[in-house]
């Protein structure tokens, strides 16, 4: 007890002089911090933006919420459903059942060209037309600004994400669908789910608008409780009239937003990786430098009776210490200028523009410290075995 | 503090020590079946031309290198018998270090730097302090405990250095050169220092010199050359 006491003395010690003395190698030391700072800033502000897009296209979706589309269809645009399929849909059992039928709404699902704000470009902004139960299946939908549109009706309302990304957003304007200008009346917000980056109009119009029959991509349900699922499913899948799979639609939309962000991930992981090398080599110039320039004080702590192990561990956590410095600073710098920031993306499963803001997480900033502390341990670890090994007398020698 | 050294036999015993370096592919012989020894209470002067090999002998005798044959025994205890952890230990226990460029630690004022060997026993804080104040007033430095070494001479910068060297009370005081880099009378502070410690205090000290004048103040000399150890007289 008292042996190791003593020992931890002994390394406080040795490390405490290492730390003060940083002041005197502050160039060097700085260097090595703002390596890091860089490699934990691009860490974690790239994988914020797959952490932001993935949220928004599934964090926010509840488990009661399912989709129905056409066997085979991975994406809404490929997914075809006539009429009476998504009455039979909608009469399945396990669904919410209101006072105007079960909560399900028939979809349609469009690609609009509107101007990008920011650009002036026309991108692909996607559009759909919803039945009556539509707000009552996504219960966390809310007009902010204007009305909902008149089923019946040419109008469309936009989602919140759309209006401030998309030029002439706004309750009053118009936007251009088919041969015609549609009103736009009111700004809706869905609790920063992927819905905010469309537009919203009665399904029956838009099949008109883009002759598109009597025909539905997608059936958007809402389940009694969670547990329905299987029951909702099984019914459905074993129904001899129709070819259709069933979904949760968090799962449905966590998968149609996996390639982009495990894209996103990959090339963050990527490029942090590689200037994680450079981190390294940087760590372990400076600690060389430390250890160099603390020859003599190294040497005549060993020649007092200081242990290898103490000159190891120092350097270590010296090492350490700049490597989690340069970590907070790039995680924080991360945080300030990216966490909330909106952008917007073409999710390539829908081709269409999706608005999400990056999530600088706090599993994001740990992950970012980590890979601070692994630089610094493999930066410190050479250097520090080096200082271990120095022989004292010619140490003492060096002036 | 330390445990008692056996009384019969001298406190050092150098024997047959040899130490060759190894520069490139060439060897350099800098000591050759060398003898000495020291008697506990001894003020030894260690003389020689630079290059002889003054350092490396007493760097031998404080357990900071090994001989490439022969062995060194303080106390009767053989070094060559000890791990480098084990010498590492050893040498906080019975040496006290004194370097010609003092070696202070910059970032610690006078008091913190007398404490460091200090940080290597049982002693409580308490009695850490008592420690260090006691080697202050010994060196006659009570009143820059804490100034930091900057901020102060090379005399009184060597005077720290010697408290640090005597505050574990070591069986052994080693000086490599202790006043080399002094001007005379700053040296003879110095020495005036060494020499009570040794007379007063009863303490074994071997240092370095080749200055005459240091030397004097020993009990005794011997002359390091060509490797091997001559105990003439100084003029
Ligand atoms: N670690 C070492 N490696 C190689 N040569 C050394 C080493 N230490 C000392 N020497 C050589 O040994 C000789 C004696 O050195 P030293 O003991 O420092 O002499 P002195 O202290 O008497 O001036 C010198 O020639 C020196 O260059
Ligand atoms: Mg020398």
């Amino acid at each position: 007890m008292a042996g190791l006491f003593k020992w931890f003395l002994q390394v406080a010690s040795v490390t405490k002089f290492g730390l003060l003395s940083i002041p005197q190698r502050r160039g060097s030391a700085l260097a090595s911090v703002i390596g890091i700072a860089g490699v934990v800033a691009v860490l974690v502000s790239v994988l914020s933006m797959a952490t932001g897009f993935r949220q928004t296209m599934s964090g926010t979706i509840p488990p009661d919420a399912v989709i129905v589309l056409r066997n085979g269809a991975d994406s809404e645009m490929v997914s075809g459903l006539s009429r009476p399929e998504t009455r039979l849909i909608a009469d399945a059992p396990g669904l919410v059942r209101g006072s105007d039928g079960p909560l399900a709404s028939a979809e349609l699902f469009v690609i609009v060209d509107l101007p990008k704000r920011s650009t002036g470009t026309d991108v692909n902004v996607p559009m759909r037309g919803v039945e009556r139960a539509a707000f009552q299946v996504r219960d966390k939908l809310k007009m902010v600004e204007g009305r909902a549109f008149e089923f019946g009706k040419n109008e469309v309302i936009v989602g919140t994400a759309a209006a401030s990304q998309f030029a002439g957003m706004q309750v009053g304007g118009k936007i251009k669908v088919g041969r015609e200008q549609w009103p736009i009346v009111g700004v809706f917000s869905a609790n920063g789910a992927a819905a905010e980056s469309e537009v919203w109009t009665d399904a029956t119009m838009l099949q008109g608008a883009f002759n598109r029959g009597d025909s539905f991509q997608a059936v958007y349900g809402k389940l009694a409780t969670p547990g329905a699922f299987n029951q909702f499913k099984d019914s459905l899948t074993t129904n001899p009239q129709l070819d259709v799979k069933v979904e949760r639609q968090a799962d449905f939309n966590e998968s149609q937003s996996a390639a982009m962000t495990k894209m996103i991930d990959t090339l963050g992981i990527l490029i942090a990786g590689l200037m994680a090398v450079g981190a390294v080599f940087g760590a372990l110039n400076t600690m060389y430098n430390a250890v160099s320039a603390r020859t003599r004080e190294i040497a005549t702590l060993r020649a007092l009776g200081f242990g290898r192990g103490s000159v190891v561990v120092s350097v270590m956590i010296e090492s350490l210490a700049l490597a989690l410095i340069g970590g907070l600073i790039g995680a924080a710098l991360a945080y300030l200028f990216f966490n909330g920031h909106r952008t917007s993306t073409m999710n390539f499963q829908s081709f269409s523009q999706v608005s999400f803001a990056f999530a600088v997480t706090p599993a994001l900033l740990v992950k970012g410290i980590t890979w601070a502390a692994i630089i610094g341990v493999v930066g410190g670890i050479f250097p520090a075995v080096r200082a271990a090994r120095l022989p004292i007398a010619s140490a003492l020698r060096e002036l | 503090m330390n445990e008692p050294t056996k009384t019969n036999g001298p406190l050092v015993n150098v024997d047959g020590v040899e130490k060759v370096f190894r520069r490139g592919s060439e060897d350099i012989h800098v000591l050759r079946d060398l003898h000495l020894k020291v008697p506990a209470g001894e003020f030894l002067a260690l003389m020689g031309p630079s290059g002889s090999g003054k350092s490396t002998l007493l760097n031998l005798i404080g357990g900071l290198d090994r001989p490439t044959r022969g062995s060194v025994s303080i106390g009767g205890e053989r070094l060559d018998g000890l791990s480098d952890r084990l010498l590492a230990g050893w040498r906080a226990r019975h040496i006290g270090f004194v370097f010609q460029l003092y070696n202070l630690m910059p970032t610690l004022n006078a008091e913190r730097n007398v404490e460091l060997p200090l940080l290597l026993t049982h002693l409580t804080k308490a009695e850490r302090r008592k420690h260090v104040a006691a080697a202050l007033e010994m060196v006659g430095l009570s009143h820059r405990a804490k100034h930091f070494p900057r901020t102060m001479s090379g005399g009184e910068q060597q005077r720290v250095g010697i408290a640090r060297g005597i505050v574990t009370d070591p069986t052994l005081l080693l000086c490599d050169e202790p006043t080399g880099d002094l001007d005379r009378k700053a040296g003879d502070g110095i020495l005036d220092l060494l020499q009570a410690l040794n007379r007063e205090h009863g303490k074994t000290i071997i240092m370095v010199t080749h200055d005459p004048h240091a030397s004097a103040r020993a009990l005794r000399t011997v002359h390091l050359d060509k490797g091997q150890l001559s105990a003439e007289a100084v003029a």
